[in-house]
């Protein structure tokens, strides 16, 4: 980093306020040519504001914005474009029927006489630029058949067909496995080589502190100040971003250890899974640790019903069970937990009650009708139990945080007293704060008898919540480790298929 | 289901509001252009409204259901017209003959009964094949229809019996046998979708199927619930209008789906499922009877009818969807 150079970007006290808001209140910051800077605040903080702002979707109501000491006054997106502002964004908008090459100058494809499209032109572009980003496929490839991680690269060879002055990523690393981010983090440092300023959104601190040089924290909209990152630590971080400090220690001591209430024999599927074979006890907390694809997700989906396995048992409480519906896994006890949250666990344009009851709402029957008092009196149990902060129980689930709407899942199925819960991703874009009082409510959960099953991509996450840990390699389990004796290196050679030292 | 908050107050009153507009303006314009003597908001015009609102409302009411629950159903005017057909040609057959004034109920059932059966096929096609209810209804629309004209041909099916336009034309208080169905209809869906498990369920598998399946909802038989709903409400339509007119043309009922759907969305129920109500849809079918009797009221003719009708839809989603946008922008700070 030259801080020498003119900053890349530059933002002057910019306010923005919308009704009864005040969203952004006096930030200001700079991002130079070659920096990796991290923007961080919890959700709500005006990280998406400000985006917004910096992309000319909203206009700040005071401040001014500098690209390259010029100042910038951006009303549409396309402004931001012109002056070299591009957007990595966390949720993909690529059309996945079409090429590569097609989606990296989607709207602007090179054209010849007659609006024919140039092809030749358009695909030696595309694969010139591919070619910097060092990836494995080519500018005719069609974007559906990439991965997630792949599609991804589209996002930022789309940023690199403009001069890019400044190069924005809004949680880049959200659905990327391990490897995959190694990747991402090589073409962010070519950027970086390059001269590009770069603005790093994540919640994420082993990345923030593996590839930022500085850190800027907002807090209820508000600036809170910048960090140089070698010199500041995590707790200092989060105590700026939520004003009091978070005990991330190892977890709590281990509860009392009941019979086993979950236990699986040579379960496979296809070529999904095969021979998985653990049990869950009452009171404790198991993790699963892999690679995305290891088959972590299409477990619990078998064990929930919603997929047929080919072979093995599950026993509940030492009763074989055929699963062959979430229906029937719910009449057993066995609940989930699901990956996205939005997709698949919450009636979005329901409210937090109906969303809690849900399951049960058969149940919850005067007569022909279904029992308002009931209900309520179940949603504010779970409100009281989990700390769910919302308005009332009349507010849309939607417009709660990440965090809330977690618990309003975890409630629904701790209102139907479960043996078995299975947590996958238990806090996938959910804010600092709210982690840790996810964490420590599942460990309570343990505590108080249920059996846990945790499924999560984070390593930290998965040592600070489990008392044993499945490491899962393609399909098969591994080394159940205990959390005693699990190391952060053993574990992360389990997970990418070395046993005792060799490749297995 | 969803207790209304402020928000949700103003957008499920934009209907009313609507009405009271439209009110207003036909009885000020009417007293400039109107070629009838007696006032627009006459009381007895009025009551006439609602029994000429009644065959498309019963429908709609159906429709709303349907769309809430993610599905769509094009085939109510063929199941309509089939079964009016059964239920006028069966008063026909010798064995009714003999019932007197007992066929009349008969009749009614086995139009009822019509309805449902259709109904039925719709949702189990709906629901064991996974087929999109769009399309498995357009192709049931061109299918029952074939089967009206496969009963009688071009010909018209007729049957007159005075008991049972005695039946029809009945009133309480001027309020006539079909507003009375249509009231009733409104009143147990009403119930239905806002206190019920069903009703419930509804909502949740139109708003988001896979986390219904998720909580352990039995998706299938919730659907093809409202398929057998739909289907005997498109009879139950039948029967109100036909038991007093006596007389069915094989093209009956015809675009019939396109007006209910065109009342609900009016309504306020989202294509896409989740969202709706059953009184936002009686507003729908409400106002569009206004505008065709206020506009004729004035003196235009049918064609110029559809037109504004047509136009109204489209600006009122317009309108929607901006103000939908608002809310949003302010929700995301």
């Amino acid at each position: 980093m030259n801080t020498d150079r003119k900053p890349a970007l530059r933002l002057e006290n910019i306010v923005k306020t919308f009704p009864g808001v005040r969203a952004l209140d006096d930030v200001s910051f700079e991002v130079f040519p070659g920096e990796v800077h991290a923007l961080m605040g919890e959700n709500g903080a005006g990280k998406s504001t400000l985006m917004k702002v910096l992309g000319g979707i909203h206009q700040p109501d005071e401040g001014r914005i500098f690209v390259e000491e010029a100042e910038a006054v951006m009303t549409t997106p396309l402004h931001a474009k012109a002056r070299g502002v591009m957007f990595i964004h966390q949720e993909l908008s690529l059309a996945e029927e079409l090429s590569v090459a097609e989606n990296v100058y989607l709207g602007e494809l090179p054209r010849k006489s007659l609006g024919r499209v140039d092809w030749a032109t358009l695909y030696a572009n595309t694969d010139e630029i591919l070619k910097r980003l060092k990836v494995g496929f080519t500018a005719r490839t069609r974007v559906g058949d990439l991965s997630i991680a792949n599609q991804q690269m589209v996002e930022i060879a789309r940023a690199l067909t403009v001069d890019a002055k400044v190069v924005i990523f809004d949680e880049p690393t959200a659905s990327l496995t391990d490897a995959e981010k190694v990747v991402l983090f090589e073409v962010i440092a070519g950027l970086q080589a390059e001269g590009v300023g770069i603005v790093y959104i994540s919640h994420r601190m082993e990345e923030i502190f593996k590839i930022t040089d500085r850190i800027s924290v907002l807090r209820d909209g508000e600036y809170r100040g910048t960090l140089v990152t070698s010199e500041t630590n995590e707790d200092e971080i989060t105590q700026m971003m939520i004003g009091r400090s978070l005990d991330l220690s190892r977890r709590t001591a281990r509860g009392e250890v009941g019979k086993t209430a979950l236990r699986v024999e040579g379960l496979s599927c296809g070529s999904l899974f095969q021979d998985i074979s653990f049990d869950v006890r009452q009171g404790e907390v198991v993790g699963f640790y892999g690679l995305v694809g290891a088959g972590r997700t299409e477990i619990a989906e078998t064990l929930f019903g919603l997929r047929t396995p080919s072979a093995g048992k599950i026993f509940l409480k030492d009763e074989e069970l055929r699963i062959h519906s979430p229906i029937e896994a719910i009449r057993h006890g066995i609940s989930l937990v699901p990956e996205s949250r939005k997709e698949q666990g919450l009636v979005l344009g329901m409210n937090c009650r109906d969303n809690i009851t849900l399951p049960q709402v058969s149940d919850l029957v005067a007569g022909p009708f279904v029992s308002d008092g009931a209900e309520v009196a179940i949603f504010d149990q779970y409100r009281d139990r989990l700390e769910i902060k919302t308005p009332s129980w009349r507010s849309a689930v939607g417009n709660l945080s990440g965090g809330n709407q977690q618990k309003i899942v975890i409630g629904k199925w701790l209102a139907m007293r479960p043996e078995v819960l299975i947590v996958d991703e238990p806090t996938r874009g959910i804010d600092v704060g709210s982690k840790s009082e996810i964490h420590n409510l599942l460990r309570d959960l343990a505590a108080r008898g249920f059996a846990v099953i945790v499924i999560s991509s984070e390593m930290p996450e998965v040592l600070h919540v489990s008392d044993r840990i499945v490491a899962m390699y393609q399909g098969r389990v591994m080394r159940i480790f205990d959390a005693e004796e699990v190391t952060e290196d053993s574990l992360i050679q389990a997970i990418s298929g070395i046993e005792n030292g060799k490749v297995a | 289901m969803q207790r209304m908050n402020t928000t949700d107050l103003i957008k499920g009153g934009a209907i009313w509001g609507f009405i009271v507009l439209e009110l207003v303006f036909f009885s000020v314009a009417g007293s400039f252009w109107s070629l009838s003597e007696s006032a627009f908001m006459d009381f007895d015009n009025m009551l006439l409204l609602l029994k000429q609102s009644a065959p498309i409302g019963i429908i709609a009411v159906g429709m709303t259901i349907i769309m809430i629950n993610g599905n769509i159903d094009l085939s109510v005017g063929a199941t309509f017209a089939l079964s009016a057909v059964v239920m006028l040609d069966s008063m026909n057959w010798p064995i009714m003959a003999g019932l007197g004034d007992w066929a009349i109920p008969v009749a009614w059932l086995l139009a009822l009964l019509t309805g449902a059966v259709l109904g039925f096929i719709n949702g189990i096609i709906v629901w064991k094949t996974g087929v999109d209810a769009f399309i498995v209804t357009l192709g049931s629309m061109l299918g029952f229809r074939g089967l009206v004209f496969m009963y009688n041909g071009e010909n018209p099916t007729f049957h007159l019996n005075w008991t049972m336009v005695d039946i029809a034309e009945w009133d309480a208080l001027g309020v006539e046998t079909p507003a009375l169905v249509l009231i009733a209809v409104v009143v147990v869906a009403w119930l239905i979708m806002t206190r019920t498990v069903h009703g419930r369920n509804a909502y949740a598998i139109g708003n988001n199927r896979e986390a219904a399946v998720n909580a352990g909802l039995r998706v299938g038989p919730h659907m093809l619930i409202n398929f057998v709903i739909i289907g005997t409400l498109a009879a139950l339509s039948a029967v109100a209008f036909y038991s007093a007119s006596g007389s069915v043309n094989p093209n009956d009922g015809m675009l019939f789906e396109l007006w209910a759907i065109t009342a609900v969305v009016l309504g306020g129920t989202k294509l896409t499922g989740g969202s709706g109500s059953i009184i936002g849809t009686f507003g729908g079918v409400i106002a569009i009877q206004l505008l065709r009797k206020g506009l004729g009221h004035i003196g235009a003719d049918t064609e110029t009818v559809n037109l504004v009708i047509g136009s109204i839809l489209i600006a009122v989603l317009f309108l929607d969807r901006q103000l939908n946008r608002k809310g949003q922008e302010e929700l995301k700070v």
